[in-house]
């Protein structure tokens, strides 16, 4: 128990470490950018209404107080900090004056559904797919299985969801590729709601599913295959213990264990892969976002939704780090 | 090293086909040295002609001969992932020799720095480096970026190995004969990591170029520069789908997928090769 405070307290300072470098680095870019916040959203406001100069240069004056870009570097750096610690990160100004950080939670519970439902089932199918092609090396059907996954695997994601959109949006249309839910419900916690929920999130889903499922199903595969081979496995095929328990509880559950470790990892990598989601099949959430925020020069909220990704991906990965050692029974003894 | 080439090429179907794919690819791109026109020049050719023996590939809505355009983006987007994958891999042979070899703290520091670029999700941070860069964005900055966060994984596959080269007597041998750390390292140490180094270097130009069309897709490059996502990125926003001109859409997939699977057939097989036992049971030993 001791040893696994330690590991806890460890890997935690080096999430702590992750979510600074990396939001310092951020304030970092956009501080030698030559970008001035300030400017932006003058040039927004003028671009709308006819300002004289006075109440240009006074609201240059108001809005320079307000993002503090006057100040010298290390102080703008701390004010950064504070403002990040309290969740406020400016007023958006595609959407002045909702703040920004609304925005990105409006957006996340969208990306935050999809992505973890998607990675479970990917990582599920995977896995218990890798596992049995792994242990039955001949059977025909893992084999052809495996070809597929493997086949669609290394194709760009983008790729992917394009020939998705084009089977399920001209070829075959049942699905809708569009949106977050259909235009005839109300977002509210209803059934009718929640079902079209549901029915708009089949495709990007699939789409996530297909290109993650040919890592795990490799990786599962050459695990089993190499555990098949050891003793203990002969051992019990060889006592007569059930097929099922062989395959279930000795072989898979000990490849799983470096699997999990690849979740983590996975994790990070996944929601590079749910912005373009977003983008191809017009779902709400945080990537759309961001997507829009860059389009329009929003500086807020492209720097919340950043912080907001950075701390999640970091966090999610500490997660699932501290769950490795309470499956793994080597780590736990170090 | 000619006869490695020889045994892959007879007992491994995948390093073959992969082989083939990506030699018609490179093919296909070095084409575009010999263009007859420049392929950022728009309103060239007809627009919207279905491919035909004029034009091989059809022309697209902004009027240009998608053979040379596609021969361009294919050429950019090589050579966009091999300066990737060239850059990371200086860093992360020198970061993982260097942290197995010496050890200690400065093995404590560098794989702290690991760590945190192995964490740190870098899609995010592309799309504020465009944001903040913009225009002054070309496909180099892109590349120096992508390779400083293209190593940690593969500077820890280098430091494991490293770690178990420490201990062999030809390296004490070498410690003993007054050899320095840096030639240890360069000229005992580097010959064995190189198998690594090339089957890391096939995933680094497979992920760069991933990271290229993704960005290039949402816009977020320099869209006038061919490459491989900007292709696409026109295509759609022309909807090249909907209004019927589908060859704009289906021949660069169908390029993009051989390329992609060539590339990922040769990683597989080199890191196969790497592993003794899977090679013995191919060669049915």
């Amino acid at each position: 128990m001791h040893s696994y405070l330690w590991f806890a307290g460890k890997r935690l300072l080096q999430l702590l470490a992750v979510i600074f470098f990396g939001v310092s680095a951020m304030f970092f870019v956009t501080y030698l950018s030559p970008i001035d916040p300030v400017e932006q959203v003058l040039g927004r406001l003028s671009a709308r209404s006819n300002l004289s100069p006075e109440a240009i240069a006074s609201t240059r004056e108001a809005l320079t107080a307000m993002f503090g870009t006057d100040q010298p570097m290390m102080t703008q750096y701390f004010n950064f900090w504070t403002r990040v610690l309290r969740g406020d990160l400016g007023a958006s100004l595609m959407a002045f004056p909702t703040p920004a950080m609304e925005l990105v939670m409006r957006g996340m519970p969208w990306t935050l559904g999809l992505l973890l439902t998607s990675t479970f089932i990917t990582f599920v199918i995977g896995n218990v797919m890798g596992g049995l092609a792994g242990y039955f090396q001949n059977n025909r059907f893992f084999k052809a299985f495996g070809i597929v996954a493997m086949g669609i695997q290394p194709i760009p994601y983008y790729i992917v969801a394009f020939i998705i959109l084009i089977i399920f949006g001209f070829l075959w249309p049942v699905l809708p590729i569009s949106g977050g839910f259909g235009m005839d419900v109300r977002p509210a916690l209803t059934l009718p709601f929640i079902l079209s929920v549901l029915q708009h999130s089949l495709l990007p889903a699939l789409s996530l599913v297909l290109v993650g499922l040919g890592g795990w199903f490799i990786g599962m595969r050459a695990l089993v295959s190499n555990i098949v081979t050891e003793d203990y496995v002969t051992y019990a095929e060889l006592a007569g213990v059930k097929r099922s328990t062989v395959v279930g509880g000795y072989v898979m559950r000990n490849a799983l264990v470096p699997q999990i470790t690849a979740l983590a990892m996975v994790i990070g990598g996944v929601f590079s892969g749910t912005i373009i989601t977003e983008q191809v099949f017009n779902y709400p959430g945080m990537g759309s976002l961001l997507v829009d925020a860059v389009n329009a020069g929003d500086y807020s909220t492209v720097l919340a939704v950043c912080t907001v990704s950075i701390t999640a991906v970091a966090t999610a990965i500490f997660i699932v780090d501290l769950l490795h050692p309470l499956l793994d029974p080597r780590v736990r003894a170090e | 090293m000619f006869s490695v080439f020889r045994d892959l090429v007879r007992y491994n179907i995948e390093f073959t086909i992969g082989l083939i794919l990506v030699g018609i690819m490179v093919v296909f791109a070095s084409m575009s040295f010999f263009a007859p026109m420049d392929p950022s020049l728009i309103y060239m050719a007809i627009p919207d002609q279905p491919p035909s023996a004029q034009y091989w590939f059809g022309t697209n809505s902004r009027g240009q001969e998608l053979f040379w355009q596609l021969s361009a983006a294919f050429k950019n987007s090589l050579l966009f992932g091999i300066t990737v994958a060239v850059l990371s891999r200086i860093i992360s042979i020198t970061v993982g020799l260097a942290a197995g070899y010496i050890g200690g703290w400065v093995d404590r520091v560098l794989m702290f720095v690991n760590d945190i670029f192995v964490a740190v999700p870098i899609f995010p941070i592309l799309v504020l480096f465009y944001f903040v860069l913009r225009n002054n964005m070309d496909s180099f900055t892109m590349a120096l970026i992508l390779a400083c966060f293209g190593w940690p994984f593969d500077a820890r596959l280098i430091r494991s190995v490293a770690l178990g080269l420490k201990h062999r007597e030809f390296t004490r041998h070498a410690v003993f004969a007054g050899m320095s750390t840096r030639k240890v390292l360069l000229e005992e140490h580097l010959p064995y990591v190189m198998p690594i180094v090339f089957a890391t270097f096939m995933n680094n130009m497979l992920w760069s170029i991933g990271m290229e069309v993704t960005l290039a897709v949402l816009g977020f490059t320099n869209i006038n520069n061919p490459t491989i996502g900007t292709v696409l990125y026109w295509a759609n926003s022309h909807s090249a789908m909907v209004v019927g001109v589908w060859w704009w859409i289906v021949i660069p997939v169908i390029l993009i997928v051989m390329t992609f699977l060539g590339l990922f057939l040769l990683a597989v097989s080199m890191n196969e090769y790497i592993d003794p036992r899977s090679r013995l049971r191919r060669m049915g030993a």
